[in-house]
């Protein structure tokens, strides 16, 4: 795989390194913080990535998914309160619950296109909230504590921070891997393709919404991945996890970072929520500042931060 | 019985908010064809500025003029400086756009106001309730909020029906570039339709104040739910939007009330109580779930495209 | 069996208004396997409109379609594809963000069975790419491979619109004004590439251009209102009074090229 040697380049593949290396960082300077924060920062961009399959490359702009970081947060979280550990069963668990959510929801807002989706999307990720924070007996509101990290019965001890985060970067990589492969397939044309000019697409005879519906639960599948390790790295898991507040904070993290790319998204994952600590030490108002800049950037800087490093997609 | 009238008239006056709400966000969307995620914050604004204009002047209705004018404002201020921009440009900017004036306003408006909600307190007057049928007790207040919104529902199907600027409007929503071909100064208009839209959802706001208190963030909740009200009315339809808030709000506020004892014929005390919340969330979802496997334009859409 | 050839596509009594305005009114036409039938006629005598309805965009209120005699009149735009069937827009209607190999390709996937590839690279396979390669060769645009469409020129666009269709390896080709816009020497060029495609598909060709009509058609068939007043042969149809009334224009002399 030849890359030329550019900026934008540079900048994305030196993110990855540099996401790779923060715990030896950590480990020399006895700068803890820097690693929780950036687990965090490597679980929600690859988040990111999975909207940005069905966003950027699909043309389908899901306001509602952040449901699916609570979906698989909370399949680990019930278990575990349930009395169920073992990483073995609450992670497979959570992918397929997860993926049944997305093919539910898929399969009814697909039927529409443009803004009707937007909407229908936040709307089903409410309901989601709304379910979650119904939940008695797993908290409600309040959220649901979990005591114990996944295990995984000596293989791996997630309760070792080191050990987690290098868990999160190598599910990056993959995710990164795995959506880059897909884009570029047979089953990435069609996707794109039908973003470009849904009705060519089906004039030459290629039936859209399967493909999209599947795009849609692989995106949702893998969301839900990410919620698993969310909920494993906060100890914790509530409602707030899927406000479509949330879903906004994903499709600020791929436009921010450049939709056109399977890296863009990591790159605003890492600007934004950086920007997000370094705004917060200044004043407590911090939004103020954000909210107009988001505009800014739709208004003149669209191609995010990938943009401003050169022009088209790669990839 | 008692019970049912008084949760069916507070279904019907959610319901009339819901659509003050909806009318001037499928308005925006109809003629502007603007997605304005930010139509919560300027409901939001009207409480606040109700709560604020009401204790500062002593007087109610005057603090109410006060608020929905200074909402008018504020909703033109945000068409020249922001929306200006968006208009033609991707759904998804638009949504992106507004997202970023959603944060821009809930942190203004706990910056001047503070975290702690404000309350909206109602003058004697209002304060009462009124007796309906004999024996039929039900708040003035309640009341007032529905006959002002049907109020405002006939003007604004006066205006819409049978005024030169309704045309206008009507045309602009089935068909943009039309009337930008006959000449008409499309930037008043949209500056005024907007406007219109804000003072709507102002009213909306303040009258809701009364009822819940006026907090940070009660905007994007009930815009959601006026999102779900133009799925299921169908994009860019006055009407649509109104019998759809009927409907959504009798739906959540009766099902939410009832469901409890519906569920308890089927399960268990225990299993009903538990399950009983979950699902009355759930309703108005599941009924959009169902108009768009049936009809997804919605069941009155006005656009042609 | 008779001997006489089944037409490859066969419309009969097809109509469809749209409120008040009649775009297809009982239209009855066949077209032969191998031929190259014309369809003519002036502006907004529903000539889309039937391609429209031919591909199954749009639904008529009545009448039916065969396609190699199976009735299609009710299927799906896509699986019409899937049967032979592949027409060009008269708008065109291309992946603007792709290459031109892309578009192209893209085509060929779409007749390769289904898409549920997750994993190989599909701008490395050969048996996707060849073939697209080989059908801009056909239009005459090879070497224009590799450039993205929102770069090339409306000529080019059109071109590559009969390469997609090509792709699709089908039995017929609806092409819908496939010359409009175009220059006289990029005409001729189409000319010259549908002159040599004719003897391998049978093409439905609705056209304006009457020197590339006339150059073409072994049938013509005319389109007026909606109706067809004349189909046959082509001096048939230069010389019906009917015709000439309608489209042609009295006393017009239209030069025609053999070949």
């Amino acid at each position: 795989m030849t890359q030329a040697l550019t900026l934008r380049n540079l900048v994305a593949f030196g993110t990855l390194a540099v996401l790779a290396l923060v715990p030896l960082y950590s480990h020399a300077t006895g700068n803890f913080f820097m690693m929780t924060l950036f687990t965090r920062i490597v679980i929600l961009a690859m988040a990111a990535v999975s909207l940005n399959l069905i966003m950027g490359f699909g043309g389908m702009v899901s306001f509602g998914h952040a449901a699916y970081l609570g979906i698989g947060g909370y399949v680990v979280g019930i278990l575990a309160h349930e009395g169920v550990g073992s990483g073995f069963v609450q992670w497979p668990l959570a992918l397929v619950v997860s993926a049944l959510f997305a093919l539910v929801i898929g399969a009814l807002s697909l039927r529409t296109r443009g803004v009707y989706f937007i909407m229908i999307t936040l709307a089903f990720a409410q309901m989601i909230y709304y379910v979650g924070v119904s939940l008695d007996r797993y908290g409600a509101d309040d959220g649901l504590t979990i005591y114990k990290r996944s295990d995984f019965a000596g293989l791996l001890n997630l309760s070792n921070r080191t050990v987690f985060y290098y868990v999160c970067v190598a599910l990056l990589f993959a995710t990164i891997y795995l959506v880059w492969r897909l884009v570029n397939s047979r089953f990435g044309m069609v996707i794109q393709g039908a973003r470009s000019n849904e009705r060519r697409m089906r004039a030459i005879g290629v039936p859209t919404y399967r493909y999209r519906l599947t795009c849609f639960v692989i995106a949702g599948t893998i969301c839900g991945l990410a919620g698993v390790l969310l909920a494993n790295q906060a100890d914790f898991v509530s409602p707030a996890m899927m406000h479509w507040t949330r879903s906004g904070d994903l499709i600020v993290m791929a436009v921010l970072g450049g939709m056109g790319s399977v890296i863009g998204p990591v790159i605003g994952a890492v600007a934004l929520l950086v920007l997000e600590e370094a705004l917060s030490g200044i004043t407590e108002y911090w939004q103020i500042i954000l909210g107009p800049m988001l505009l800014g950037i739709v208004l003149y800087a669209r191609g995010g931060i990938e943009g401003l490093l050169q022009g088209g997609r790669h990839d | 019985m008692l019970l049912f009238v008084e949760q069916f008239l507070n279904g019907l006056q959610f319901g009339l908010l819901l659509f003050l709400l909806a009318a001037g966000l499928t308005l925006v969307f109809g003629i502007m064809d603007l997605v304005n995620l930010a139509h919560g914050s300027l409901y939001m604004l009207g409480a606040y500025f109700a709560a604020t204009f009401t204790t500062l002047t002593g007087h109610f209705i005057g603090g109410v003029v006060l608020a929905l004018m200074a909402t008018l404002v504020v909703g033109m201020a945000v068409e020249v400086i922001a929306m200006r921009r968006l208009y033609g440009r991707d759904h998804l900017d638009h949504v992106l756009g507004t997202f970023g004036l959603i944060l821009f306003f809930n942190e203004l408006v706990r910056l001047v106001w503070g975290p702690a909600g404000m309350n909206l307190t109602l003058p004697a007057w209002l304060n009462t309730s009124v007796e309906l049928l004999p024996g039929v007790h039900y708040s003035m207040y309640r009341l007032s909020i529905i006959i002002v919104a049907l109020a405002v529902a006939a003007v604004l199907y006066l205006v819409v029906m049978r005024t030169r600027i309704g045309m206008l409007v009507r045309a602009g929503a089935s068909n943009r570039e039309m009337i930008g071909a006959l000449g008409i100064n499309i930037k008043l208009l949209f500056t005024f339709v907007f406007g219109a839209g804000a003072a709507l959802a102002g009213l909306a706001g303040l009258m809701q104040a009364a009822i819940l208190t006026a907090q940070i963030g009660m905007g994007e909740n009930i815009l959601i739910l006026a999102f779900v009200v133009i799925i299921i009315g169908g994009i860019g339809s006055i009407r649509g939007a109104f019998i759809a808030s009927i409907f959504v709000g009798l739906v959540d506020t009766v099902g939410r009330a009832f469901l409890p004892d519906i569920l308890k014929l089927f399960l268990s005390s225990s299993a009903a109580a538990t399950a009983a919340p979950a699902i009355s969330s759930m309703l108005i979802y599941l009924v959009m779930a169902v108009v768009l496997i049936v009809r997804p334009e919605g069941l009155f859409p006005a656009a042609s495209k | 069996m008779t001997d006489a050839i089944d037409p490859l596509l066969s419309i009969s009594g097809l109509s469809k208004r749209f409120g008040g305005v009649v775009a297809s009114d009982n239209v009855t036409l066949q077209v032969k396997p191998g031929e190259l039938h014309a369809i003519i006629g002036p502006n907004g005598a529903g000539k889309t409109t039937l391609i429209t309805q031919l591909m199954g965009e749009i639904r008529p209120d009545g009448g039916k379609v065969l396609f190699e005699g199976e009735d299609i009149t009710a299927l799906p735009t896509w699986q019409r594809g899937q049967k032979g069937l592949a027409r060009s827009f008269q708008i065109t209607s291309l992946f603007l963000d792709f290459t031109a190999l892309d578009n192209v390709a893209l085509a060929v996937q779409a007749q390769a069975g289904h898409s549920f590839h997750f994993w190989r690279n599909a701008r490395k396979q050969a048996e996707l790419r060849e073939p697209a390669r080989a059908a801009l060769a056909r239009v005459g645009l090879a070497g224009r491979e590799d450039i993205v469409v929102s770069n090339m020129s409306h000529g080019e666009h059109r071109q590559i619109e009969i390469a997609m269709a090509l792709a699709m390896k089908p039995r017929m080709l609806l092409l819908d004004e496939p010359m409009a816009g175009m220059g006289p020497e990029e005409s001729a060029k189409l000319v010259k590439t549908l002159r040599e495609l004719k003897k391998e598909l049978t093409i439905l060709l609705i056209e304006h251009d009457m020197e590339a009509v006339f150059a073409l058609a072994d049938r013509i068939s005319v389109l007026v209102y909606g109706r067809v007043i004349a189909s046959g042969a082509p001096e048939d149809i230069r010389n019906n009074a009917e015709v000439k009334k309608a489209y042609l224009g009295d006393g017009k002399k239209t030069a025609v090229a053999h070949g």
